[in-house]
């Protein structure tokens, strides 16, 4: 692989396991430094000492952040700041899941999956944008999910959260254009991650029939289209939610 | 005037695009067409970039008038008179 994002500064929050461990990969075998954003520091050190060692062309910074503690996210940013004066690439990946009947949701499940999945993608892009303005334009990537655009049974909450994750991305783009500034949603269907395996083994099988591709997801595939967004290959793309579902909406 | 006191006007004219003998203290934000919320953003890049400061979202909210950057950029430590 060429190394697209040879020099670029990236941070990846929610980069500790999953589609953001698979992203902080990618985005150093194409010659990024990458902060790594996890919400603790051992679950942060973990994951960038594996990454470490895998022996690829870019580098690493750990950070542990919780990305709905505005405070936290603006010394995540003021580090950024401090080493490099800039950034480049922002992907606001953290989330959370709470599978919950409607009846059944607290206002305590509401609170802390729109913290986090909304809020943190808020928050996060105030200071991104305005390190990615010095350096002349970037690139925000959130994700998404397929359960914000079709919803299903017990994701009326994280549903309702990744919904608002596509408004704001889209008027995001629309007042950063001008500042070169790209922004850009991730909708992955059902991928094999802790999270996902998380609603047990019954209702991952059940969730494989509605596939077209007959299988889940893999981390990688997201990683390589955060990958292709947050590249030269994607100049002209802003403003757009990428399915990456295997055909589950087809 | 001190040179960083200068330094704030020429940010101020540059990013507003107004003469600086406009860029008084009680000059405020939305008071003159040219100081509007887009302006404000692109000034709050130049003031960052100038003075090499990462300013808070309170600040940028904050930052009213001519005299109120003077003030925050005091708070971040940058020595006006």
């Amino acid at each position: 692989m060429g190394a697209p994002l040879n020099g670029k500064i990236a941070v990846v929050t929610g980069g500790t396991r999953g589609i953001g461990f698979a992203t902080c990969r990618r985005f150093a075998e194409a010659g990024a430094h990458v902060f790594v954003v996890g919400r603790t520091e051992s679950s942060t050190s973990t994951a960038v000492e594996e990454l470490r060692g895998a022996g690829l062309d870019g580098s690493f910074t750990g950070a542990a952040c919780d990305v709905g503690d505005p405070d936290q996210v603006k010394d995540l940013f003021q580090r950024v700041f401090s080493a490099h004066k800039r950034l480049d690439i922002l992907v606001s990946n953290a989330g959370v899941l709470h599978d919950a009947l409607v009846s059944m949701v607290t206002p305590k499940i509401i609170s802390d999956v729109f913290s986090v999945n909304l809020n943190g993608l808020l928050y996060c892009s105030q200071y991104a944008s305005r390190l990615m303005v010095r350096g002349g334009g970037g690139s925000i990537i959130a994700l998404s999910s397929i359960m914000g655009t079709n919803g299903a049974v017990g994701q009326t909450v994280y549903g309702a959260s990744k919904a608002a994750v596509v408004g704001a991305v889209k008027s995001m783009a629309k007042e950063l254009a001008p500042r070169g500034i790209r922004v850009n949603a991730i909708a992955p269907g059902f991928i094999d991650t802790d999270m996902t395996r998380s609603i047990g083994e019954v209702k991952f099988s059940e969730r494989i029939g509605s596939i077209a591709m007959g299988r889940a997801g893999l981390a990688t595939e997201v990683a390589d289209v955060a990958l292709f967004l947050a590249g030269p290959m994607a100049s002209y793309v802003t403003g757009q939610v990428i399915g990456v579902d295997g055909g589950m909406l087809i | 005037m001190s040179n960083t006191h200068a330094q704030l006007v020429k940010v101020f004219a540059e990013s507003l695009l107004v003469d600086p003998a406009m860029v008084k203290p009680d000059l405020t934000y939305n008071s003159i067409p040219a100081w509007d919320s887009v302006a404000h953003m692109t000034l709050v890049a130049a003031i960052e970039q100038e003075f090499d400061l990462m300013l808070d979202t309170d600040d940028i909210i904050g930052m009213s008038s001519v005299a109120k950057a003077e003030e925050i950029l005091r708070k971040h430590g940058v020595t006006l008179p």
